[in-house]
């Protein structure tokens, strides 16, 4: 279906002159205009061109800050406050990019998600989506280095936290931890050194992210996508040309996202962050309570329900890299959970245990706090390792329509009283 | 070289205790109430009340000056828009009573010159140290941030968080700062009978652990308002408070001004988007 042949037309001189010499026109529009989707798509499918959006943004008003920005631990606090104060619309400009990490990653987890629900990383998706993951790993690394930029309480402690995790290493060749933190630091303490680092692969790593996302989207338009029915498209009934149909949909949907975005920039900047960084970073006093940003918190509640501390980096880097393996790991034969009835009880309970953890990764890991903490990990897991395979093979998927048109269209799958079908346009 | 490894032994015990225990400290503290507090800044259409502001910087200047920087503002920010708006001869007659270092000079000699409108207000302590051992070890906080620089812990039940959560999110409640250094300004009481109170210590309510270092800086009457509002604990409180929250976000009336224009216009292109994509996909269903 991707290797349709692009009905381009050159128009002016200047078109095919282009056109005979690089054809690049002809693969945007034949990979961008009338790319063919299938009819069905829901709101959910708008999200990936919600996550380019927000990586645009995010690299550019990165780029605005980094001209008032400075990596020192003696300015670098400084620098954003003057930002903030004294930099033409600096408070525009920082609170859309401190609010864009945000976002960007509520519009990620919902990609993601979505991915589970309709089974979007099986066959022939695998490559999609692992290449879906390496750019999860990716905006959180860039995440976790932009966030220790301001130099505040937290972001000198989470950093001091985070970095030390690999002191764990220790317990399997001793003094190989110690060394590789000492490395990361560039020395023996976190401190101006490291925040210079941090501050020069922050920079970097948006722009690799934007590589990955080019072959994320050429992986995607090879096999072409999927829908929440999980069928293929075999007639050209079931799909319709990405322009102007997805791109009027994506586009609504991205104006409803920067509602969103907006009600936050302007009305409540400081909400998704953490009051302790608008203290000077201090190494000599310890915030009370230390947490990273939100959206590592379920991550972090992994971290912190194995009592032993390198078990909990091991289960926390776990439970990102079997995200690569899914593609196996599911054995059922239908994509879409729409059509299991069985396993989808057990996904929604995955989606809850999440967000629980999301919850139990803010709160002091002490008590039933653990306990549930270590409850929802079990499952998290067992849901990948052993519900997946399991149910997979036990469950009898429900009655499937026969054809994407059919699922929305009804009966026959044509059309009703269209005078001319959409893609003979 | 055994200084080095000693020096990086320690480092490693206290980065092992970092991480295991990071909510020792935490858990060991009770959790304190805060309630919350009518803000005419806060929300959607809260704006900061010049007439407020005014009355707040005064508070600032007569009751904590002596104690606490505001050293992020500048005198300049005091006449700005958005903010107290003084007169700006007044401001300059006020910067002015200050002297600042400056230099060097022609000589290479620093020196002391009257402040202008382009300085920072200067901070009564030349440096944290000098600041601590006139407060027998303690130190009083520069507060140009102090607001957002302070939370309150959510301390309902555990079902009704996530839709507090979601009411503080469409609220846009971000007053938890202000709520709690109001709390702290009131909050002097007796302490409790059974209430191990250390030597130079004040008993607060608000403040973690309610021993407090800083003596109450309010008193009924202690200063007088320039416009005649009568100076109650309860109204000095408020009028600082709300000084201290716009010399922490001193861009937000312009802020709140143009995300008003922004959502309305947002709003309305999501509204043409979503008639276009009706349009558009009237015929292919
Ligand atoms: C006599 C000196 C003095 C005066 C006057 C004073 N303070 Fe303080 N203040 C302190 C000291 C000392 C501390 C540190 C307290 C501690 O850590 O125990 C402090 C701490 C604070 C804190 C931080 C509390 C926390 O949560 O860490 C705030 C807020 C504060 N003061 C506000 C004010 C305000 C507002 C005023 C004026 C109305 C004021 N102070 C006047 C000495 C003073
Ligand atoms: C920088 C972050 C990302 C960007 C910019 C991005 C972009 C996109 C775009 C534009 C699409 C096509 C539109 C759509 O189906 O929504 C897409 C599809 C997809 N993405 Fe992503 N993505 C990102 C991260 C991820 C992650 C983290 C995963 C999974 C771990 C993932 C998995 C997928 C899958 C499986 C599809 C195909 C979905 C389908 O056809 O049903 N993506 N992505």
């Amino acid at each position: 279906m991707a290797q349709h042949d692009s009905t381009y037309k050159p128009g002016s001189r200047l078109e095919h002159w282009m056109d005979e010499r690089l054809p690049i026109m002809r693969m945007m529009h034949g990979q961008f205009v009338d790319f063919p989707t299938p009819r069905n798509l829901n709101y959910l499918w708008t999200f990936g061109g919600i996550l380019s959006f927000c990586l645009a943004v995010q690299i550019v008003t990165g780029i605005v800050l980094a001209m008032h920005y400075i990596p020192t631990a003696d300015m670098a606090f400084d620098s954003v406050e003057r930002i903030r104060r004294d930099v033409n619309y600096g408070w525009l400009i920082r609170n859309v990019h401190a609010v864009g990490a945000s976002m960007f990653f509520f519009a990620v987890y919902i990609h993601i998600a979505r991915g589970l629900y309709y089974g979007s990383y099986k066959a022939p998706r695998e490559v999609l989506w692992i290449l879906g993951v390496l750019l999860f790993l990716l905006m959180m690394a860039t995440g976790f280095l932009g966030y220790t930029l301001p130099w505040g309480q937290m972001s000198f402690w989470g950093v001091t936290v985070i970095t030390n995790l690999f002191s764990s290493l220790d317990a399997i060749v001793p003094g190989l931890g110690t060394k590789i933190v000492t490395w990361l630091w560039g020395g023996f303490s976190v401190s101006s050194v490291t925040l210079n680092r941090f501050f020069s692969l922050h920079y970097l790593l948006p722009f690799v992210i934007a590589g990955v996302v080019v072959l994320h989207i050429w992986a995607l338009h090879v096999v072409g996508q999927n829908n929440p029915t999980g069928l293929d498209i075999k007639t050209k009934a079931d799909s319709v040309p990405m322009a102007p149909y997805a791109v009027m949909k994506d586009l609504f949907g991205l104006g409803v996202f920067v509602l969103l975005f907006a009600w936050f920039v302007f009305f409540a900047p400081d909400y998704l962050g953490h009051a302790d960084n608008y203290v000077p970073a201090n190494p000599l006093v310890t915030p009370p309570h230390i947490v990273p940003e939100w959206y590592f918190l379920p991550f972090y509640a992994i971290l912190r329900a194995i009592p032993s501390k390198l078990g909990g980096v091991v289960a926390m880097f776990s439970a990102i890299v079997v995200l690569v393996f899914i593609p196996w790991l599911d054995t059922s034969r239908v994509r879409s959970a729409r059509y299991r009835p069985l396993y989808k009880w057990f996904l929604w309970f995955f989606f809850f245990s999440v967000l629980a953890l999301g919850y139990l990764g803010g709160k002091p890991a002490e008590g039933v706090y653990v306990a549930w903490a270590q409850f929802f990990t079990a499952y998290y897991f067992a849901f990948f390792l052993l519900i997946m395979p399991i149910v997979g093979v036990m469950e009898t998927p429900s009655a499937m329509p026969r054809s994407i048109a059919e699922s929305v269209l009804g009966g026959s799958g044509q059309p009703a009283g269209a005078t001319s079908a959409p893609e003979k346009r | 070289m055994t200084t080095l490894t000693s020096g990086m032994k320690r480092l490693a015990v206290f980065a092992l205790a970092v991480v295991s225990t990071p909510f020792v400290a935490y858990a060991a503290g009770e959790a304190i109430h805060i309630d919350r507090q009518k803000w005419n800044f806060a929300g959607f259409s809260g704006r900061f009340d010049q007439n407020q502001l005014q009355r707040g910087f005064q508070v600032y200047k007569d009751a904590c000056a002596q104690c606490h920087g505001i050293s992020r503002v500048y005198f300049r920010n005091l006449v700005q828009p958005g903010g107290p708006v003084f007169n700006e001869d007044a401001v300059k007659g006020l910067a002015a009573t200050y002297q600042i270092q400056d230099g060097p000079n022609d000589d290479g000699k620093m020196f002391k010159r009257p402040g202008r409108l382009s300085d920072r207000v200067p901070p009564p302590y030349a440096n944290e140290q000098e600041a601590r051992s006139v407060h027998n070890g303690a130190y009083p906080p520069d507060l140009s941030l102090i607001t957002k620089a302070r939370g309150v812990e959510y301390q309902g039940s555990l079902f009704a968080h996530p839709f507090h959560i979601l009411k503080d999110m469409v609220g846009g409640y971000q007053e938890g700062g202000a709520d709690y250094v109001y709390a702290l300004l009131t909050g002097y009481a007796q302490a409790p009978a059974d209430f191990k109170l250390a030597d130079g210590m004040q008993y607060n309510k608000a403040f973690p652990g309610h021993q407090i270092s800083m003596p109450p800086p309010l008193s009924e009457g202690a200063i007088k308002y320039q416009d005649g509002t009568p100076a109650t604990v309860d109204q000095m409180a408020r009028d600082v408070v709300a000084f201290l929250h716009w010399a922490g976000d001193p861009k937000q009336d312009e802020r709140k001004r143009m995300g008003f224009l922004v959502l309305v216009y947002l709003g309305f292109t999501a509204l043409l988007l979503y008639g276009a994509k009706r349009r558009i996909w009237a015929k292919a269903h």
